[in-house]
């Protein structure tokens, strides 16, 4: 027999859409990527989750009559918190909490400049450009912790800093020379991150938009400001943010550079590790939670507000020009 | 699909959460034997080994204790940094620890939280030790570590300068001090040279010097039974020697910056005519290699005071065994093999650590050898202790930051006594 035999009618004829075929790929890369969201959770998810519940205890401090300290925790509740927010050390909080945010403005706000600057110098062709690049970069390779030794020796009052300037500024006292030799070390250390961040998205602007700029008369300024920063604002701001999201969090210039216990550059991250010291690991998780909770509401504002693009979802919206909405004839996923 | 994904995120925080919940809470430690058994292999513990001849000793012990052999951990250089491992290592309940070279002012804290554990005293020469570097070992009468070294403050001072102005001998009072410098800076020699200078950055150095500076005029912090009493005239007048010393320029403004290492620097280059230091500085400055500008020309005196001689703070380390090693009996017998007579010695001549035994001291071999061992033994003798509380890591905060505020003139020394008075009583009872 030539006729052909109808296919058996047990199952539909397979569906060619492509909503199906997403599907089916998404829950194939769910599958990939699960050991790896398993791996983040535990070691992302598990201590935030641990900590909070840790700041809801308290250790006994007393001691007993045979003078041995009571062991164990007790659970108090929110006491942690607001024992942080009240009475001295609700100062001390306040003012470690102006101190983060100080910090974390004026080293972003420096950074940006000199980054900038750096990625525009690092983007011109000339010769050991290589060379030039990887050095750069070798004050974002040494550990902060080094570094801070490192500067705390520039700025020992009979060191380097004092010798250049003809003073002689005790920088690690008390004040807002302290304050300064942070700004100054940390700005000298992660200024080539932003460099280079900024450094890729200068790469992928194309010459000819120059060249059409210059032909047009536009001066060096005029390109940098209406060619430039729009088109490198994405890198830009993923760069800042980052660098925003580093600076709240700062521990070890401070405590290292200065030394503890100076109200001047005290940060909140070094009010935890005090309190974690002496053993107190209720309040230290608290500060810990509280500063946490700060930084998501940073992060948070900036990405909503600034449009940071953290996720790469930028390509989609750029394709479509802001101002004007065009309405939708092609169904998503064909051919544009 | 926005549905399904909220849905796998609730169920991942809830499984977490309940992960955290049998994980975390409690943490009343189980039970560890305080008894002194268990053999096996060590380890000692203790800050950066500046000197270099800890590892030759240990090397001695496990030629002839094979199985039994120490391991040297050597933690950070700074104080604060080496008990806070120690306490985590003790809230880990880890035995990775085993023989803990504990700082005299922790044996409180370290016994009371049951981080070490108490020593049989008739076991060790305690009789020829010396009584208060043996005092502070010890926590409510029992002994909980046997001292390996002491440290007693000194005053250094530069005899040729002195002998410039005319002066044989070193001050024994803080206004005979002041006397000297102003006669030593009218010399040719003299000008330019500091004062004075002693510990001065917020560091537990600088409680050192404000408990010396405190107890040489006749005040305390805290008296016998561990109750504050810092807000006393005596207290204040110790405190304004200091203050004026800043105010007048006889104490360098850049000795607030000042730790051991920095005033030391500041010593061996010839800028300083008294400095108040440890006894390890001596063998370092009288070093011939050029290093030292100061060679053979300083010596050591005791302190002086407001009256009379002054009181020097006690400083030293200890030994102690943690609770959790399994092999205390092994760590018992390491500890008396390692503060024996003869290795105190040792440690003298190797890393002029200063010995805890009276006969030492009393050796006119050794007196000979080391001059400053009569000021050192006199020294320790009527050395006062820091204050003895269990809760020693605040209320050395709470000091320097009274110290370091009058210091630096953001307060009046009343002020900062006051307070000082308050906090340590608020941390006496919880």
């Amino acid at each position: 027999m030539t006729t052909v035999q109808a296919p058996a009618q047990s199952k539909p004829p397979p569906v060619l859409n492509k909503a199906v075929d997403n599907r089916q790929q998404g829950r194939l890369a769910r599958l990939l990527l699960s050991p790896t969201m398993l791996v983040l959770l535990i070691v992302i998810g598990y201590p935030i989750l641990a900590g909070t519940y840790q700041s809801l205890f308290s250790q006994n401090q007393g001691v007993d009559e045979s003078g041995f300290v009571v062991q164990g925790d007790q659970f108090v509740g929110l006491d942690n918190y607001t024992a942080i927010f009240s009475g001295e050390s609700g100062a001390r909080f306040w003012n470690a909490f102006y101190n983060t945010t100080y910090f974390t403005v004026v080293t972003v706000t420096l950074e940006l400049i000199l980054g900038v600057a750096m990625a525009l110098i690092m983007n011109r062709a000339f010769r050991s450009k290589g060379l030039i690049r990887a050095s750069i970069l070798i004050p974002w390779a040494i550990p902060t912790v080094v570094s801070a030794l490192l500067w705390r020796w520039i700025f020992d009052a009979n060191g380097i800093a004092n010798d250049l300037l003809g003073t002689q500024v005790l920088w690690s006292t008390d004040g807002p020379q302290a304050q300064w030799a942070v700004i100054i070390a940390d700005v000298w250390k992660t200024s080539p991150f932003i460099g280079l961040l900024v450094l890729a998205g200068l790469q992928v602007i194309p010459s000819e938009v120059y060249e059409a700029a210059r032909v047009d008369g536009a001066n060096a300024l005029r390109q940098f400001w209406s060619i430039t920063l729009p088109l490198v604002k994405p890198a830009l701001l993923v760069a800042v943010l980052f660098r925003i999201l580093d600076g709240l969090r700062m521990f070890d210039l401070p405590f290292v550079l200065v030394g503890q216990g100076k109200p001047s550059v005290e940060t909140v991250s070094i009010l935890a590790f005090l309190e974690n010291s002496n053993v107190r690991y209720g309040p230290a998780a608290a500060y810990a939670v509280i500063l946490f909770i700060y930084i998501v509401i940073v992060a948070y504002a900036f990405v909503r507000l600034l449009g940071a693009d953290v996720m790469g979802d930028a390509k989609q919206k750029m394709s479509r020009p802001a101002g004007r909405r065009r309405l939708r004839t092609v169904a998503k996923g064909d051919m544009p | 699909m926005r549905r399904r994904s909220s849905a796998l995120g609730a169920m991942t925080a809830i499984a977490a959460l309940v992960l955290t919940a049998c994980g975390g809470g409690g943490g009343g430690g189980g039970a560890a034997s305080t008894a002194l058994e268990g053999t096996g292999p060590i380890t000692l513990v203790q800050g950066k080994d500046t000197s270099g001849f800890v590892q030759q000793i240990l090397d001695e012990w496990n030629a002839s204790h094979p199985d039994q052999t120490v391991t040297l951990i050597e933690l950070p250089e700074s104080a604060d940094a080496q008990r806070q491992q120690m306490i985590q290592n003790a809230q880990a309940q880890s035995d990775a620890y085993d023989v803990l070279v504990v700082d005299n002012v922790w044996t409180s804290e370290f016994a009371a939280n049951r981080y070490i554990v108490e020593l049989p005293e008739d076991q060790f020469p305690v009789a020829d030790m010396l009584p208060p570097v043996i005092d502070s070992a010890r926590y409510l009468g029992k002994l909980y570590a046997v001292p390996n070294s002491s440290d007693g403050g000194m005053l250094y001072y530069r005899t040729d300068l002195l002998e410039g102005a005319g002066i044989t001998e070193p001050p024994a009072t803080w206004a005979e001090l002041t006397e000297d410098c102003a006669a030593v800076a009218a010399t040719p020699a003299g000008a330019g040279v500091s004062c004075y200078a002693g510990q001065f950055e917020k560091y537990e150095g600088l409680t050192v010097n404000f408990a010396e500076a405190v107890n040489s005029a006749g005040g305390v912090i805290t008296d016998d039974s561990g109750t504050p009493n810092v807000n006393t005239p005596e207290a204040r007048a110790g405190l304004d020697f200091l203050v004026n010393g800043f105010q007048t320029g006889a104490i360098p403004a850049e000795a607030i910056t000042y730790k051991e290492e920095e005033g030391r620097r500041a010593f061996m280059e010839g800028r300083l005519l008294f400095h108040r230091q440890w006894p390890y500085q001596y063998n370092l400055a009288n070093a011939t290699d050029g290093s030292s500008q100061v060679a053979g020309l300083f010596a050591a005196a005791p302190l002086p005071g407001l009256d009379g001689p002054g009181v020097s703070s006690l400083g030293g380390h200890a030994l102690g065994i943690s609770t959790y090693s399994k092999s205390k009996g092994t760590a018992l017998e390491f500890i008396k093999f390692y503060t024996t007579k003869e290795n105190s010695q040792r440690y003298l001549e190797l890393g002029s650590n200063a010995p805890i035994y009276t006969s030492i001291y009393d050796d006119p071999s050794l007196q000979a050898e080391f001059p400053y061992l009569p000021v050192l033994k006199d020294s320790i003798l009527n050395a006062v202790p820091r204050p003895k509380v269990v809760r020693y890591g605040d209320a050395t905060l709470a000091i320097q930051d009274a110290a370091y505020g009058a210091l630096t003139g953001e307060m009046t020394s009343e002020e900062a006594l006051t307070q000082l008075q308050t906090q340590l009583e608020a941390l006496s009872n919880p």
